[in-house]
């Protein structure tokens, strides 16, 4: 692959700076290097939330392609309708150029609130790609919880206090649940991996029928970490297991990348400020069976990508 | 030549649909409006229309997709009933807000709780101030040609609205009509091709739909969507009497029966207006000289036209197939009280909520209310209230 200035020469820029995203986030690094995966025209369909938000200040735009949103859990049923139309008036031959359909949903508009519009767009076998950007919680409303949110963070709707460590349940595992829809292309990935994810992002693009990209996206004012350690915290996620990149091709699941020595997943937990918490000595339970987790499911993991014991 | 075929509101529907042949259609199952759905599909499947149907998982995502067709520049229509209606309500109100003219059928339905899948407005009449017009058909025959006219009105580059074309649930949805069938090739003309102003697909022209919009310019939008509706009550009645002239019909935005010369009338809409028109007959031959007035649109709503109507008429009574819980009455009767406020010789006037949940009504409840109407004129009194008419 062309490195990263070499593909930005091929591809013009389709998200402007000018944005108003926090320095930092891991969402505008996420849409740029995906929207690197085509060189094809695209149209951007996003929910409601921060890249919708923070791109698309009235009269002001970011975006240098066509784009809608339309709400905060549909955006896949939005894409749905727009590369209906397209595949409409193409058979009319009223349009005739190749274009390729994006959506993007944080985790909230798509773990939560937008999963059965997900899922329905899927099931149908919509021509178009679907990415997650996942930063672990609902973030421009205030830093809430989502199905996305790992056990032990503290968030505004499930904080740590007295009684409580943060959140206590394990998050969904989204990826599996989509790549259980048996559709053409299933990945996850992270922004720290660019040329990992923009390999991904090509391959999500060039099959026929729907894609799925789970891009572990770091927010530094949510996960409370200074803004200059977005890579590093992506890294780290990937480095200790917690957030393994691998894809789903036809049904085949692939490991993508395997760190030499997985690193303690402390590693990663005590560079965030929504797990400082759990450094307190009565917290230290909750890490271990954080630890355990990311153990239990990196075995399973390696199991499904037929690694395990190599 | 027209033809004359045996229909079901619902097959009316379909068939005006299949003659429209929009470029997409996004739709789910709901009882009573399925028919449309059903019968559409088949269309489809059977290659007679080149319409992309997109079978949805709900209502939401109905008008989700068709939001996101109609802002790809294509011709797209959805339908739906009560509870789909409701489901889908988060996004009515985006397009409509987005100006984009979706058509969308919809057959009257209750709204739960509790279920019931039979005829009342409480649907429609919820999703009244969602920016959407609203046309109510009395029968298939006005519902098939509503849905084609409807194609014209919600494209018109000075209203750019979704349009919802009501009728009642079962009864007219359901009930088998002889139905005159236009032409294919004359509807088609008639419509013809779309051409939207702005389109996703138009890479050389990039825009954006629905962004962020603050303090600083959302009031002005919401401005020009008023003023849409506005636009819309004047140019309606061009775009009927185009359609009236092609199709030699007499549509207007109301239909006013035997109401020239009347002293008192009903106010109603839909099909209850067909038994109330052998209601207003009966008591013409007796010499009572009775009247009907049948809004088609209530959004936008004529509130001159209506207000003339009904000038210099004794007494008045609004039936409301909705309850609004305003304990005022029911929204027809509020607008219509409204609208008459400025009059100097207003009539009498009360409410009647009827038909809720299906619940039937008959020629002898509609004239027992011209009945009170009578009795009313006679005394000079009849009391601005709210009642129940046919309820235990």
């Amino acid at each position: 692959m062309a490195n990263l200035k070499e593909l930005s020469r091929v591809i013009p820029e389709r998200l402007s700076s000018g944005h108003r995203l926090c320095a930092g986030c891991g969402a505008s690094i996420a849409a740029r290097q995906i929207l690197m995966g085509t060189e094809n025209p695209v149209v951007v369909g996003c929910s409601t939330g921060c890249l919708e938000v923070a791109t698309t200040i009235y009269p002001y735009t970011a975006w240098e392609v066509p784009f809608i949103h339309n709400a905060f859990e549909n955006v896949a049923a939005t894409i749905s309708g727009v590369e209906t139309a397209y595949r409409a008036l193409k058979k009319q031959g009223k349009i005739k150029k190749d274009i390729k359909f994006v959506a993007f949903g944080g985790d909230g508009g798509t773990y939560d609130i937008g999963i059965q519009s997900l899922s329905g767009a899927l099931e149908r076998g919509h021509n178009f790609v679907y990415v997650c950007y996942d930063n672990e919680a609902y973030m421009n409303t205030g830093i809430q919880r989502s199905g996305a949110t790992p056990y032990g963070a503290s968030t505004t709707t499930a904080p740590a206090g007295k009684a409580s460590f943060g959140k206590s349940q394990f998050r969904k595992d989204l990826t599996a649940i989509v790549a259980a829809h048996n559709i053409p292309y299933v990945a996850q990935a992270s922004i720290s991996n660019w040329n990992d994810l923009v390999t991904k992002s090509q391959k999500a693009f060039s099959v026929n029928g729907p894609a799925f990209l789970n891009v572990l996206a770091p927010c530094p004012r949510g996960w409370r970490f200074p803004s200059e350690k977005v890579v590093e915290v992506s890294k780290l996620a990937v480095e200790t297991g917690f957030w393994p990149l691998y894809e789903i091709e036809d049904g085949k699941w692939k490991l993508s990348y395997k760190p030499k020595q997985i690193r303690p997943l402390a590693d990663w937990l005590y560079l965030q400020g929504r797990f400082k918490h759990l450094k307190k000595e009565e917290n230290k339970k909750a890490v271990e069976e954080l630890q355990a987790n990311v153990d239990k499911r990196w075995k399973e993991l390696l199991i499904k990508c037929e690694e395990a014991g190599k | 030549m027209n033809k004359l075929i045996a229909l079901t509101g619902d097959q009316a529907a379909a068939e005006a649909m299949r003659q429209i042949e929009p470029d997409v259609v996004a739709a789910y199952p709901i009882t009573p409006q399925t028919e449309i759905a059903m019968n559409f599909s088949q269309f489809v499947a059977d290659g007679r229309v080149k319409t992309e149907i997109i079978p949805v998982e709900s209502e939401h995502s109905a008008m989700s997709a068709c939001v996101g067709a109609a802002a790809a520049g294509a011709r797209a229509m959805t339908a739906t009933s009560a509870n789909g209606l409701a489901l889908m309500w988060e996004i009515v109100y985006i397009a409509a807000s987005t100006r984009l003219p979706i058509v969308m059928p919809t057959v009257n339905r209750a709204l739960s709780a509790p279920i019931n899948i039979h005829c009342d407005h409480s649907d429609t009449m919820g999703a009244r101030d969602s920016g959407w017009l609203q046309v109510y058909c009395e029968n298939a025959q006005e519902v098939y040609e509503s849905i084609i006219a409807a194609v014209k009105i919600a494209e018109h580059k000075d209203i750019q609205l979704p349009i919802m074309v009501c009728q009642d649930g079962f009864i007219t949805s359901h009930a088998v009509e002889g139905l005159e069938i236009f032409d294919d090739k004359k509807v088609k003309e008639f419509i013809g091709e779309y051409k939207s102003r702005f389109s996703l697909l138009d890479i050389e022209r990039p825009i954006t739909v629905g962004p962020l919009d603050l303090q600083d310019y959302y009031f002005e939008h919401k401005r020009q969507q008023s003023e849409a509706m506005k636009n819309a009550l004047t140019i309606i009645p061009g775009v009927l009497g185009e359609f009236n002239k092609e199709f030699k019909r007499n549509y207007g935005l109301f239909e006013a029966y035997r109401l020239d010369d009347a002293e008192i009338a009903l106010v109603v809409m839909s099909s209850t207006a067909g038994t109330a028109k052998v209601v207003v007959d009966n008591l013409r031959a007796e010499g009572i000289k009775a009247g009907l007035l049948r809004p088609r649109f209530f959004r936008p709503f004529p509130k001159e036209e209506i207000a003339k109507q009904l000038f210099g008429l004794k007494a008045v009574s609004i039936l409301d197939r909705s309850e609004s819980f305003s304990t005022q009455g029911g929204p027809l009767f509020i607008d219509i009280r409204s609208a008459l406020y400025e009059l100097d010789n207003k009539p009498l006037m009360n409410n009647h909520i009827f038909g809720l949940g299906g619940r039937d009504i008959g020629i002898e409840e509609i004239e027992s209310v011209f009945r009170d109407l009578i009795k009313a004129v006679k005394d000079n009194k009849l009391e601005t209230k709210v009642n129940y008419l046919g309820v235990r």
